[in-house]
């Protein structure tokens, strides 16, 4: 028994440094409260960094695989995400066939601020700004990575040359990104009173973008913490009723 | 789960072991038929309508361009729905109609929000066509609503079943009036 | 084959409307004979016995979620991306039924590994179980195709360059490997074609897993599991029915395996996967490092670990020939292990050099993983030389000079400490 679980741990050992194998400085570690078996979100935190996603990376960045709809679960009544929904300008067809706007609806979509791909890389100086919706899972480290990269630019070391219209950022690979720091201090006016310092608005923004990517992880925790606890008992119960079964044999 | 508890009882003889191990078994196959009717229900759920199919289950139609008369025919929740904007003596011979001669008796009254505008659901409920008589050149049956083709049933001007196999009339919609041109179908 | 005192007939036969149905289709009695009370067993399978019931499970798992998950993804490369993401947030528990198939493939790899090093220890492969351990290799093989094709369908950076370098592995393939990798894109690129012919035989493929696995049971039964002693049952106190005694040990680990399994399900689903898949495909960037999931990686080793041309054959089919020859020679194990004696338990030279080839499988994975540089090229040339060397050089090899331990009477000798004793204890117990 213990040389299969000593032989288990092996095994599962060697799938971690395919996810180690990225290069770059190491990620400081930042605490979130959507860790750890219990994790769950923050709400004043993600209305906070919702915030900040709408008055300062929606400029650039889309968030195209969440709803209006899904806003619900930051702590919004249904009547707030209308009228969240309705700033926005929606193409659709009139009966004439011409395309109109009108007002978004909460089953709309989040309006990604660019037509399609050229047209963001044309705005951009050729850099194609990514949809958000991922991006903590498509990053190794998750929202670490993001709040390290937004609090992550310096001056250029010496000696390093940036390329025209590139900033220097630590956590960046290779360390030159197209992004100019996004975030500066009392950038925005937060609702609830606390300091929009640049820490604190990334760790709101990280927050968001993480429920973005994952916004099934409080159901997900809860129903895991509810699994674990059946299937401790039920293995506790087999085990018994194996020794029992067996021990006419030993 | 018989035979081993069979097996014991017959090797030991005690009655206590017995019960014991009886009640581990119970146990265990509780267990398991709980755990397995609990993993089974989100299979199922995953067949109900998703959160995105749910968020569209409203349609806004704009009636202005719709004439005393005419009809239209508008897609809700993938179905057709008729949006017909009647004639007074249509809107009179839905109301003369005795409730004893209907086969699933309703009031005009009940069906429509304004006499002017009937809207139901443009599915038969024999079995699930769509009936005729949104254009003016399809039959509308001997009522003056619709008829459906596939085995003969002839609806009237309030979309009730008056002659043929289907069972029920036409199912009204939910829906609200969003001002005098505007109506929120869901 | 001797019947275990344990072993009585069913009761279930005594009643009429079963004997009824029994005597026109014998579903009882099958399943009865395949893992029930009719199914004599050696006394003395340890928990390295599980693995293959947990292998089974997994199958059933992965088809069960698989199908639902079919019922709502699109096979197309403009909808593939937006079809899983609306799975993972708008279908109802459309996330659980993904990560208990995402994770599954990881679970099921995994078991079966264990099952394979398990056989490889016990020697179950020896004769007469030839066929037996055969048809364990084609499912492995079915079960990469099959994990492979899976991966390309949620269309992200991952799966499309995973499709595409996994698919030119062909063109190393003398004067027809062009046409070949055309024939499987259907196209000349990994496109919308390969995509739908991808997901059509990822939903066939573990069907005809199941048939194999089916007949992989059949020659099993016929001459029985092999036991951790590696001897042949000398008599009835040797076995015992497989229900109830490896049903509810079967069980109980299966139970422990799913705890174990819950954990990624929902504590850390996306640990296993790599974090580019969850960038669209496009086709026009390749990601800094191409890593297939961890359960090829010491297979993929060794495609990279040969970089130079060995007499006329190239370096690029050299590697193929690695890669796939690493699964080919498990056909020739049977005959490559030259010992008479079967279990690793009683040949002492045999087990440092297989816990090495365990850790060399390891570290192939290792090397795998990290970007095909030095010192990882190094390590990649050594371990692939281990590898191969273990099957046609030290098994051959060590059955000759190698002078195994003394074997015990019977299965029950060890287990219950003198056979004839153990046979009376058995008999008063039945």
């Amino acid at each position: 028994m213990r040389r299969l679980a000593l032989a288990l741990a092996g095994l599962l050992s060697f799938a971690a440094p395919a996810l180690a194998a990225e290069g770059g400085p190491a990620l400081p570690a930042q605490s979130w409260s959507f860790n750890g078996f219990f994790g769950t979100y923050d709400r004043a935190a993600l209305q906070r960094g919702f915030q900040v996603y709408r008055e300062v990376c929606a400029s650039c960045h889309g968030l195209r695989h969440v709803a209006y709809r899904n806003l619900t679960a930051l702590g919004y009544s249904m009547d707030q995400v209308r009228a969240i929904a309705a700033t926005i300008e929606v193409p659709t067809l009139n009966d004439a066939g011409e395309t109109v706007n009108r007002p978004g609806l909460p089953a709309d979509r989040f309006r990604t601020p660019f037509a399609n791909p050229l047209a963001a890389r044309a705005a951009n100086n050729g850099a194609l700004p990514p949809d958000l919706s991922l991006m903590t899972k498509a990053r190794a480290g998750g929202a670490d990575y993001v709040y390290a990269l937004l609090t992550g630019y310096t001056n250029p070391p010496a000696g390093v040359q940036l390329m025209e219209g590139m900033n220097y950022n630590t956590y960046f690979p290779g360390h030159q990104i197209a992004m100019a720091p996004p975030l500066n201090a009392d950038q925005v006016q937060y609702g609830d009173g606390t300091r929009a310092t640049v820490q604190q608005m990334a760790r709101d923004v990280s927050t968001f973008l993480t429920w973005a990517a994952e916004p099934e992880l409080e159901a997900r925790h809860r129903m895991g913490v509810q699994v674990f606890l059946f299937l401790i008992l039920l293995t506790g119960v087999l085990y018994a009723v194996k020794r029992k079964v067996w021990a006419d044999q030993h | 789960m018989a035979n081993p508890a069979q097996a014991s009882t017959a090797g030991h003889g005690h009655g206590g072991a017995g019960t014991r191990r009886d009640f581990l078994y119970l146990t265990a196959g509780a267990f398991g038929a709980v755990g397995t009717a609990v993993t089974i229900w989100p299979f199922i759920a995953s067949l109900n309508p998703s959160a995105d199919v749910l968020a569209l289950a409203s349609t806004d139609v704009n009636l202005r361009p719709v004439a005393v008369g005419q009809a239209i025919t508008v897609t809700w929740r993938g179905k057709p729905v008729f949006v017909r904007r009647r004639t007074q003596q249509e809107i009179d011979a839905a109301r003369a109609v005795p409730l004893g001669e209907l086969r699933d008796p309703q009031t005009d009254q009940a069906r429509v929000r304004r006499p002017e505008w009937m809207i139901v659901e443009g599915i038969c409920t024999h079995l699930g066509c769509v009936p005729l008589g949104q254009k003016p050149t399809e039959p509308r049956g001997e009522y003056g609503g619709w008829f459906c083709p596939c085995h003969g049933s002839h609806y009237d001007t309030s979309g009730r079943i008056r002659k043929g196999p289907a069972p029920r009339n036409l199912p009204v919609p939910a829906y609200a009036f969003i001002d005098d041109n505007n109506v929120r179908i869901g | 084959m001797a019947h275990a005192p344990d072993i009585k007939p069913p009761a279930y036969l005594s009643k009429p409307a079963i004997r009824w149905i029994e005597h026109r289709l014998p579903l009882l009695s099958t399943v009865d004979q395949f893992v029930g009370t009719q199914y004599p067993a050696p006394r003395n399978l340890n928990y390295w016995w599980n693995f293959g019931s947990i292998a089974g499970f997994m199958l059933v798992v992965m088809i069960a979620t698989g199908v639902f998950l079919a019922m709502n993804y699109q096979p197309s490369t403009a909808e593939a991306f937006n079809s899983v993401e609306r799975i993972m947030r708008d279908v109802n528990y459309g996330w659980l039924i993904r990560y208990i198939h995402m994770n599954g493939a990881s679970m099921f790899f995994l078991a079966v590994y264990i099952h394979i090093f398990r056989g490889m220890y016990y020697g179950s492969y020896k004769a007469p179980r030839e066929i037996l351990w055969w048809l364990g290799i084609v499912i492995l093989i079915l079960m990469m195709a099959t994990a492979f094709m899976g991966y390309v369908l949620p269309w992200g950076q991952m799966s499309y360059w995973g499709a595409t370098v996994i698919t030119n592995l062909f063109s190393a393939i003398p004067l027809v490997g062009d046409s070949i990798v055309t024939l499987l894109w259907g196209g000349f690129s990994v496109d919308n074609p390969t995509l739908n012919r991808f997901y059509a035989l990822h939903f066939l493929l573990p069907f005809v897993i199941v048939a194999v696995v089916f007949l992989h049971i059949v020659a099993l039964h016929q001459h029985g599991s092999n036991n951790p002693l590696g001897i042949d049952a000398k008599g009835p106190q040797d076995k015992i029915p497989f229900h109830p005694y490896y049903t509810v040990k079967d069980l109980f680990g299966l139970a422990a395996f799913m705890l174990f399994y819950a954990y990624f399900i929902f504590f850390n689903p996306n640990i296993l996967g790599h974090p580019d898949n969850y960038i669209p495909a496009d086709p026009l960037v390749t990601p800094p490092h191409i890593v297939p999931e961890w359960y090829f990686l010491p297979f993929y080793a060794m495609l990279r670990a040969i970089t130079f041309d060995i007499l006329f054959i190239e370096a690029k089919l050299g590697g193929v020939i690695a890669m796939f020859g690493s699964l080919l020679i498990l056909f020739a194990l049977p005959w490559l292990d030259t010992s008479r004696v079967r279990s690793g338990k009683f040949r002492p030279r045999f087990k440092i050099f297989f816990w090495i080839f365990v850790a060399d499988c390891i570290m192939l994975g290792w090397v795998g993983a990290n970007p095909p540089e030095p010192p990882y090229t190094v390590y990649g040339l050594l371990g692939t030389a281990y590898y191969f060397a273990y099957f046609l050089v030290i098994l051959p090899l060590l059955g000759w000079f190698e002078r195994p331990k003394a074997l015990p009477k019977s299965i029950a000798e060890p287990v219950l400490g003198g056979g004839a004793l153990a046979g009376a204890k058995t008999m008063e117990k039945a």
